[in-house]
């Protein structure tokens, strides 16, 4: 199963709309094993529907999604590609994880409760498995002190902490972030940043964030990808596309992000 | 004389005092039937708001189409309804059951919406969160939108049982002796009519104003957030 020179993940045409408005237009986009990827743009540039396409929270229109050469979206009939039934999605979802922009934990839970609730329910660990597991994930986000709060209890930027760890509690192979600092106070910006950087450094895990936070994208990531009218307009190293971007597009929204 | 208890006319007061031991027992008959009628309505209400919202028309469109036939019309007709027209097809209930049973399936028709708005009221977020996580449908149901929706359904609950027992009185037109119709018995029979439904109204006073500052007492006390869950 595991391939190391086939992409983890690759969008070949995709196609997504949403009534009149193709966001997608026969997206091609590729992510090696492993690497980090930021994908950046003007909003509603179709930079957080690839992320939902990948967590299955939106079907698509065209083309195919493969997840670790697997096909996301379509499963292997008999007479070729049919669309995916529901098991299907729940075996690939299993490969994924996602932060999302508001958190989205659940605020009736306690923090480490959060945590535990899919991988004692989903992957079957024990309660004891699951908790020890949960402490550990709160510490690798410097919370474990507040197992026991509920998530109102909690700043914005310890809840997208907390985010994280239960993303990761399901141990995904690739960790999407659907800008994971746009709801917060720019003072609790850098705690989760900080965070989301040393994931980067010190795990294999594929990542594929979507940002406004420039400078950060610029340190962490692997690659960078310009997207506009649901198309990928410009990609290559922060390098490249930071101080050197080819096309005038790229260069009109770096500047008016930089300002 | 009425449930063995006979009236004292000698002065107001007296009278009073001698018919509610009467009072009384019409109101336990009115609680009983706010209750059981209560009790349909939210089961029945459960029923049709899962209806309501299921993936297939040919379930969710006859639903809604039955709850707002209940909503739209009296309930008299229905109560009507029920006594006269389901004895002929041999369905023989007491007078009480047919009453809270018509007053549970109108109130169905109100708690159906809501639990639907109660359970919509949950953000999509937290669907999409649940599902990135991969729990089942049903793990999400349970675990994820009923403990948020509770206490969003809860209070509007507590407003439909006041409500209903304010509603218990059209029973007496099928002979449930309720306790608006045990005062008019007392009425009729006595010619005095003033003091007994005074007391009817002191009495329905009471008991709503207990119901709703328990309902009240509910929401103080229900966790916002939701049913909490370590």
């Amino acid at each position: 199963m595991t391939d190391t020179t086939n992409p983890i993940i690759k969008f070949d045409k995709v196609i997504k709309r949403f009534g009149d408005l193709t966001v997608l237009n026969e997206l091609d986009f590729e992510v090696k094993r492993g690497e980090k990827v930021t994908i950046i743009g003007p909003s509603g540039s179709g930079k957080s529907t690839v992320l939902r396409i990948l967590m299955t929270l939106e079907g698509i229109d065209g083309g195919v999604v493969a997840v670790n050469g697997e096909p996301l979206w379509h499963e292997q009939g008999p007479d070729g590609l049919r669309p995916a039934s529901e098991a299907h999605l729940r075996k690939m979802r299993g490969q994924l994880g996602m932060v999302f922009q508001q958190f989205n934990l659940f605020p009736h839970m306690s923090v480490l409760r959060n945590i535990t609730e899919a991988p004692v329910k989903v992957l079957g660990l024990s309660k004891a498995a699951a908790r020890e597991r949960g402490l550990e994930l709160l510490e690798l986000v410097g919370l474990s002190d507040q197992a026991d709060k509920y998530p109102h209890q909690l700043s914005g930027g310890q809840q997208q902490r907390v985010g994280i760890a239960r993303a990761l509690a399901m141990r995904p192979s690739i960790l999407l972030f659907d800008e994971p600092t746009s709801a917060l106070d720019p003072e609790l910006v850098g705690e989760v940043l900080t965070v989301i950087g040393r994931l980067a450094e010190e795990h294999d895990l594929t990542m594929l964030l979507v940002t406004h936070e420039m400078r950060f994208a610029r340190e962490i990531s692997d690659r960078v990808c310009f997207f506009d009218q649901g198309q990928i307009r410009e990609e290559g190293t922060p390098e490249e596309l930071f101080t050197n971007p080819s096309e005038a597009r790229t260069r009109e929204f770096l500047q008016a992000v930089l300002d | 004389m009425l449930f063995g208890y006979a009236w004292d006319l000698s002065s107001p007061l007296a009278f009073a005092i001698s018919i509610m031991p009467i009072l009384l027992t019409g109101m336990w008959v009115t609680i009983q039937a706010a209750v059981l009628g209560f009790f349909v309505a939210l089961v029945l209400g459960l029923v049709f708001a899962i209806l309501k919202s299921a993936p297939s028309r040919w379930i969710s469109w006859p639903a809604t189409l039955i709850t707002e036939f209940i909503r739209d019309t009296p309930l008299l007709v229905q109560l009507f309804f029920l006594y006269y027209v389901l004895p002929e097809y041999g369905i023989v209930l007491p007078a009480f059951m047919t009453g809270a049973l018509a007053l549970g399936i109108q109130y169905s028709a109100y708690t159906s919406e809501v639990y639907r708005a109660g359970l919509e009221a949950v953000p999509k977020d937290q669907h999409e969160a649940a599902r990135a996580l991969n729990l089942t449908a049903a793990r999400t149901f349970t675990h994820i939108v009923v403990p948020q929706a509770v206490p969003r359904i809860v209070p509007a609950m507590g407003n439909y049982l006041v409500s209903i027992m304010k509603d218990v009185p059209v029973l007496s037109v099928v002979t449930v002796l309720e306790m608006l119709n045990v005062a008019k018995i007392v009425g009729d029979r006595t010619f005095s009519y003033l003091i007994p439904l005074s007391l009817v109204g002191g009495l329905y006073l009471i008991m709503t104003l207990v119901a709703s500052s328990g309902v009240r007492l509910l929401d103080a006390w229900l966790p916002k957030q939701g049913i909490p869950l370590k």
